[in-house]
């Protein structure tokens, strides 16, 4: 399991847990409306095997390196599969089921686990893929691309989003950058496996029912015929190396740390003139900005970082009504696929 | 999913579902709100959760068992001394962080009691209890409905996956590595058309059945007073804990 996505009780203060609180439940209920608009009375059967899909592909473990195994998180996936509505709503049920019934996430947690595992991912995920499937070919090779770059980000936009909630809400004396270099890095690497995977899932569905993808009900059964595939292994390499450079980048951030003498002597510096000109009315956590030595900087990248999410968010909600139109095309007899 | 639940007929299973729900929530709720340094609050809190356990006739193993999810984050608070900022102190050799301590000590403790709450609840309250009593607290009927259904296939569409996976090994397909993983997806695609078509072929068997959109619910019982009160306990004596400790430091 990864660390900070399944957060248990009290692993972010109440103000965190409170407020994510209300913004997931205020998402979740636009999601119920709109689920039951666009499925009627099919959503309950199908959300539900739905959410049993991803929470069964969840317990299996694909191989990563030399017998160490990943999961997937499919909030990205279930977006594209079956649209961001009920994708969120899915993924919701399947954080919910997961908190209540396993033990696997803290029931207090269930504000920041939906916004970090559910909204996040499928919102953003689904914003990602069609700016992803803006520049690639209409064919079912680009669908399957932007499937996978889609996910892939979706999972450092989620971990992205727990740092920021972690500025806000630290219960631990570890700072922002740290805890921002840390996951970001390694969900840098896990995005890899997970977009790898949600591309193949998405091409495996594609191959026998086309339909049942919502984010390709753009293209016309020719188009779905055509597009080369994008080689497995080409796509792990070209992963790793934006990993590589992802991660270099921001390690430079995070391992900012002066040594130890200096530390102590900047900490007390820093206390002493903390006092003196505080953000005496600052909203972050005192635990998350200890210890940042450029306090401008980092709270910067957290703006931008911030800033880059909601955005996402907002497009993928912005978005997520609207209907994908097929395009014109010339007159043909729709044959139906597999 | 019903190796959850472990029978019995203690005091604790027969408390009504809803009753349940409320009484772990608030008691969550209040050990979650413990502020970083409330040692006597954290013992109280052990304290009535091990009560309940007891009367519930559950045992440690069957406890720690459960607990495996929260592993990682004990992990992870084991690292915060070491990691963290601040003063620094000497254990045993080691150069510690004062507030590190005291945060991994926190974050360890609210960890533990949530979830340990969380499985006293699903060891006493079989599934569909738990989901009549979702329905009675007014959670919305449809997303109590779609849990109920992905618990109810959640088994069987583990199985299948465990399936697929096994016949792929049969055929001597043995994966180490990233790359490899496209017979997997591949029958993951294949497991989620599955899925939906299931899905499908379920709800025309409802419509068979008169399903009207909702589903209905079933023999509900009204929790009495008493059950209530016995719910409630444990979350009242954290929070007399949390009221009473800085007033007496």
């Amino acid at each position: 399991m990864i660390i900070g996505m399944h957060a248990p009780d009290g692993f972010l203060e109440p103000g965190v847990a409170v407020a994510t609180g209300l913004l997931a439940l205020a998402v979740i209920g636009l999601c119920l409306r709109r689920a039951s608009g666009e499925l009627g009375d099919r959503q309950i059967p199908l959300a539900g095997l739905a959410a049993a899909f991803i929470f069964a592909a969840q317990m299996f473990n694909f191989p990563v390196a030399a017998g160490t195994t990943g999961h997937l998180l499919g909030g990205a996936l279930a977006a594209i599969l079956l649209g961001p509505w009920v994708g969120t709503l899915v993924v919701t049920v399947v954080v919910v089921a997961q908190a209540l019934l396993f033990a696997d996430g803290g029931l207090t947690a269930l504000g920041y686990n939906l916004v970090n595992m559910a909204i996040v991912p499928a919102f953003a995920g689904w914003a990602l893929y069609l700016l992803f499937r803006r520049v690639l070919p209409a064919n079912r090779g680009g669908v399957v691309a932007a499937g996978g770059l889609a996910a892939g980000t979706s999972v450092v936009l989620s971990a992205t989003a727990f740092s920021i909630e972690w500025l806000f809400g630290a219960s631990a004396p570890i700072p922002f950058d740290t805890v921002f270099g840390a996951m970001v890095g390694v969900h840098v690497l896990i995005g890899i496996g997970e977009g790898l995977l949600s591309a193949l899932v998405l091409g495996a569905v594609l191959a026998s029912r086309p339909d049942l993808v919502a984010g390709a009900r753009d293209l016309s059964a020719a188009q779905l015929a055509a597009g080369r595939q994008v080689p497995v292994r080409t796509f792990v390499v070209g992963g790793l190396l934006a990993a590589v450079f992802v991660a270099a980048v921001v390690s430079q951030f995070a391992a900012d740390d002066p040594d130890g003498l200096e530390r102590v002597a900047m900490d007390e510096g820093f206390e002493s003139s903390a006092r003196d000109h505080a953000l005496t009315a600052s909203p972050f956590a005192d635990y998350a900005t200890e210890g940042i030595d450029d306090e401008r900087l980092s709270l910067a990248v957290a703006g931008v970082a911030g800033v880059t999410v909601t955005l996402l968010v907002g497009y993928g909600l912005a978005s997520a009504s609207r209907r994908l139109s097929p395009a014109p095309a010339a007159p043909e007899r729709a044959t139906p696929v597999g | 999913m019903h190796h959850l639940h472990v029978p019995g007929d203690s005091p604790v299973h027969r408390l009504a579902p809803e009753a349940k729900l409320v009484g772990l929530a608030l008691y969550v709720s209040t050990v979650a709100l413990a502020p970083r340094r409330s040692v006597a609050v954290f013992i109280v809190a052990a304290v009535a959760l091990a009560v309940v356990a007891g009367l519930a006739r559950l045992g440690p193993r069957t406890m720690v068992v459960r607990l495996v999810p929260v592993a990682p984050f004990l992990a992870f608070a084991l690292l915060v001394p070491f990691v963290a900022g601040g003063e620094r102190t000497e254990v045993l050799g080691l150069r510690l962080s004062v507030e590190g301590l005291w945060a991994a000590g926190t974050i360890g403790a609210k960890a533990l009691l949530g979830a340990s709450a969380a499985i006293v609840l699903t060891a006493t309250t079989p599934i569909p209890a738990i989901l009549r009593g979702l329905a009675v607290l007014r959670v919305p009927a449809v997303l109590v409905s779609i849990l109920a259904f992905t618990v109810r296939y959640l088994d069987l569409l583990a199985d299948q996956l465990g399936r697929m996976r096994d016949a792929m090994t049969a055929r001597a397909h043995d994966p180490r590595w990233l790359w490899q993983a496209r017979p997997i997806a591949s029958s993951a695609g294949a497991l989620f058309v599955r899925s939906y078509e299931r899905g499908e072929r379920v709800h025309l068997a409802m419509l068979a059945r008169g399903f009207t959109g909702a589903v209905p619910v079933l023999d509900i019982r009204r929790a009495a007073r008493t059950e209530w009160a016995a719910a409630l306990a444990p979350a009242l004596a954290v929070s007399a804990a949390l009221v009473v400790m800085p007033v007496l430091r």
